[in-house]
């Protein structure tokens, strides 16, 4: 690289935050997403954290792994405090730093939801970030509202669980705040510019990212980025933004509203050993809530 | 009007510092080693950008460099690797 190019975003300006040594298991997904965050805001930011796998990840005291502002909060606040923060720093005429929930999707889907609607429904100024690694992980893989249907937690241990996902990002559609968008950690470069975009918008905003965690999904580590990138090729995840009431594609979900052009979802269950004993027609029924998830993209594409 | 309260003198905190390894040297986590053939290597950035621990290094000139003090090992590098210009080797016992 000749010195007059310009340094990529990604990774030059991630460098400096995300500090080595973390207590992340092998090939956790959520230090590639705070890289991420990192690279859009810097060290301007204060996070609020409820209890999830990052409170864990960023540390114990005396130290922690962020060059960033933690706030750590219980299971169910984490947008509620971070809504006080925002009014607090309006307050004070900050307006450099931006807040963030950074929450699980047991502290979003479950545990959170009503202090998550009430902050939606009041459209307060901050980013309410979701990753959704679709269990409790951190206690011990125990069944979340965000489990796909058939995976094997703990808590739902011989013939998978029963019921679909919540679709979180759906529900905050159904809010109409002024973003949402889905992500994916095995698209470093689509989330980079959703958070982008994120920062130039006022209001309350959510991206909900996709997250393989290998402990959990049990899979090896070094297949994080692999897994990531099959939810979304083979159509079981999709990449979106909602903005101003109507729905685009991001680019890697584009060519697959075809369903010709996905690949096929046993490609993606196969790597996974919480899907190990699954059955025929579960796989039938995952199959068809695609299926549904795509045409309900489809009736707010222009 | 906002009033802001400091705390009194001397009155410490209990907050925590950005330090690095809070878990602390995560290199011994590692059984397998990441080698990188730097003459394979176009520097596309992959390894450093899914680099969970954020200890990979990509410099034009230099090629990649690996911080084994903290790497753990994970081979998310490897698996990116559109060249695969960097094998998982198994770490020599004690």
């Amino acid at each position: 690289m000749s010195k007059s190019q310009v340094k990529p975003p990604l990774p030059y300006s991630a460098r400096d935050v995300v500090l080595p040594g973390d207590a992340a298991c092998h090939g956790c997904p959520i230090p590639i997403a705070l890289k991420v965050l990192s690279a859009v805001f810097g060290e301007k930011v204060i996070l609020v954290v409820p209890a999830c796998c990052t409170s864990v990840i960023v540390g114990t005291y005396p130290g922690q792994s962020l060059r960033a502002s933690i706030i750590h909060v219980p299971f169910a606040s984490a947008a509620a405090v971070a809504s006080g923060v925002a009014q607090a720093l309006k307050m004070r005429g900050v307006s450099d730093v931006q807040v963030i929930a950074w929450a699980g999707d047991g502290g979003t889907a479950d545990i959170g939801m009503a202090a998550l609607s009430g902050a939606a429904e009041r459209n307060e100024d901050l980013i309410y970030i979701m990753y959704d690694n679709e269990a409790y992980m951190n206690t011990g893989i125990q069944r979340s509202s965000s489990t796909p249907l058939g995976a094997w937690t703990t808590t739902t241990p011989i013939t998978g669980k029963s019921e679909h996902k919540k679709d979180v990002a759906k529900i905050l559609v159904a809010h109409s705040v002024p973003y949402v968008a889905t992500a994916s950690v095995g698209y470093p470069h689509d989330l980079y510019s959703k958070l982008q975009r994120a920062r130039s918008i006022k209001g309350f905003r959510f991206i909900q990212i996709h997250a393989p965690c290998p402990p959990g999904w049990r899979f090896d580590p070094k297949y994080t980025a692999r897994i990531a990138k099959l939810a979304v090729e083979t159509g079981f995840w999709i990449l979106y933004e909602y903005h101003n009431g109507k729905i685009t594609l991001s680019g890697p979900s584009r060519p697959l509203l075809d369903p010709s052009k996905r690949r096929p979802i046993e490609e993606y269950l196969k790597l996974q050993g919480r899907y190990r004993s699954i059955a025929p027609e579960l796989i039938n029924s995952i199959k068809e809530y695609i299926e549904d998830n795509w045409s309900w993209v489809k009736r707010y594409l222009l | 009007m906002v009033r802001v309260v400091k705390p009194e003198e001397n009155y410490k905190l209990p907050l925590t510092k950005p330090v690095v390894g809070v878990a602390g040297k995560t290199g011994l986590w590692r059984t397998m080693r990441p080698v990188v053939d730097n003459e394979k290597c176009t520097r596309c950035y992959q390894c450093e950008i899914y680099c969970p621990v954020n200890v990979i290094r990509v410099e034009p000139e230099l090629g990649v460099t690996i911080d084994y003090e903290y790497c753990k090992g994970c081979g998310i590098c490897e698996d990116v690797c559109p060249r695969s210009a960097i094998v998982m080797v198994p770490e020599p016992g004690e």
